[in-house]
């Protein structure tokens, strides 16, 4: 019974997390995205000073100048999107329309559940591994769960029954198979590297140093996963589902109020998942350099290095993947499927027989 | 025979997830028909066009194209499929497996090549 209780505390902290921390990443990327074009970015909706939370509350600034200003501007936008009028178009097939925001945040937040954020922990005598659940299956329930996120897009697009939205459904989903195909081969490489299906003995493996890291041994992958994972969330160069030029938004160009702010949230969700995983696979997951020595040192506090190694590390993924959003233009259609299967499925393919070589074991 | 920690665990994760996205498509209606903040406005009900009266159906003929990748993903996934009992258990398959799967790729590889050629997967 009890480590079935256990089981709560990763459930929730992986929950919590990610709840927690998506808001955050909308903010900072409205002021990454500002400073890199030059802009100041949110700056008003802040703790004291004025357009304050506080004054809000007490009815005076308290202070001057403005402390913490932007950082409560995703707290302002939730209650904006939450309050405005939920309406469906007359022309939208009512239910897909409404339960499509639903099945785009939820696959990107179910990939969650077999990635290892920390260590095995020590507390009151019961040992509980930080991991919502180790799955047998592993990272095949990654691309299960991967291959979920096309419907919501698809589902959006087809029910707003509006040509942007249609033609932005057809794009994610042509978009988002192509890619699919080359990630899969790119994982099935990636588990003959770790000769195991499970994300904990991946990251086990990882644990002896920066040279163990799956970046050092699967670097062909390593830079196909990252393409894919682009390509997978549909982030710029490869937005074309969305492209605001063409498509005005794309998928969810008919969707208001709280049903867009869950597309926006599961693109979010998608953005940490790729980055969690990526970490897992290829980052050395929850390990950094010194671990065993700080081990010794503090004992069971180094956990808590280790959960802050392995946020550092999605975050920099996190980071990356906006830099690359505000720096890089569109890739055309064509490019893009040319990329995919001219470019990522042969050259994963290869990869999987050059790994397949390397870790036989020879003259058998 | 009892459920092991490890699914009840993620069924319980995915239970909990079902029921954050529920419960907000549940709010927003409870919000929309609490505060009443429904406003009647010509044109707010038709699809957005940019403007200017909607014209035609969205449920129209697209490129044939889109099928095609479907169909092509259809092949492609099923050899993901195929490769990964072969992923999980070639160290005890040894260099015979190895030939093997070097054959299964290389028929595939033909069938991209072919594809290519045939200009299946030429966007204009």
């Amino acid at each position: 019974m009890a480590d079935y209780l256990w089981k709560l505390l990763p459930i929730l902290l992986v929950f919590g997390g990610v709840l927690g921390i998506v808001p955050f990443l909308v903010f900072l990327e409205r002021k990454i995205c500002a400073y890199i074009q030059d802009r100041v970015g949110p700056n008003r909706v802040g703790l004291l000073g004025p357009d304050g939370f506080l004054e809000a509350v007490v009815g005076v600034p308290i202070t001057k100048k403005r402390i913490l200003g932007g950082f409560f501007q995703p707290l302002a936008d939730a209650i904006k999107l939450i309050t405005k009028e939920d309406f469906i178009p007359s022309h939208a097939e009512k239910f897909l329309f409404t339960m499509a925001p639903f099945f785009a945040l939820l696959p990107p937040f179910l990939a969650f559940i077999v990635i290892p954020v920390g260590p095995d922990v020590t507390l009151f005598g019961q040992s509980v591994m930080l991991q919502v659940a180790d799955l047998n299956v592993g990272v095949l329930w990654i691309l299960a769960v991967a291959s979920l996120s096309a419907y919501g897009v698809a589902m959006g697009g087809w029910a707003s029954n509006s040509k942007y939205s249609l033609l932005g459904g057809i794009r994610a989903t042509a978009q988002m198979i192509s890619y699919e195909v080359a990630m899969g081969i790119v994982l099935l490489s990636v588990l003959m590297h770790y000769d195991s299906v499970s994300l904990r003995d991946m990251v086990g493996v990882q644990s002896a140093g920066l040279g163990s890291w799956g970046l050092w041994h699967q670097p062909v992958a390593f830079i196909l996963f990252v393409i894919c994972a682009f390509a997978e969330n549909n982030r710029l160069p490869f937005d074309l589902p969305e492209c605001e030029a063409e498509l005005v938004g794309g998928y969810h160009t008919e969707y208001n109020s709280m049903k867009f702010g869950m597309f926006f949230q599961g693109e979010y969700i998608a953005m940490l998942g790729m980055g969690a995983l990526t970490t897992a696979l290829f980052l050395g997951g929850w390990h950094f350099p010194g671990y065993a020595w700080l081990k010794e040192t503090i004992g069971a506090w180094v956990t808590v290095f280790a959960l802050a190694a392995f946020a550092a590390k999605v975050m920099a993924f996190v980071l990356f993947q906006m830099w690359v959003r505000w720096t890089l233009p569109r890739f055309r259609y064509d490019q893009l499927m040319n990329l995919g299967w001219k470019g990522m499925i042969p050259i994963a393919l290869l990869n999987l027989i050059v790994t397949a070589w390397i870790n036989l074991p020879k003259g058998t | 025979m009892s459920t092991s920690p490890e699914i009840l665990a993620a069924l319980v994760f995915t239970g909990l997830v079902v029921a954050m996205g529920l419960t907000i498509l549940g709010l927003v209606r409870l919000v929309t028909w609490g505060l009443g903040t429904a406003r009647q406005k010509r044109g707010k009900y038709e699809a957005y066009e940019c403007g200017v009266p909607k014209e035609g159906s969205a449920r129209d003929r697209f490129e044939v194209h889109f099928y095609l990748v479907a169909l092509l993903f259809v092949l492609f996934d099923i050899e993901t499929v195929f490769l990964l009992p072969y992923a999980v258990s070639f160290k005890t398959l040894g260099m015979a497996g190895f030939y093997e799967v070097l054959a299964f790729v290389a028929i595939l590889g033909l069938g991209l090549v072919y594809l290519v050629k045939r200009g299946a997967l030429e966007w204009e």
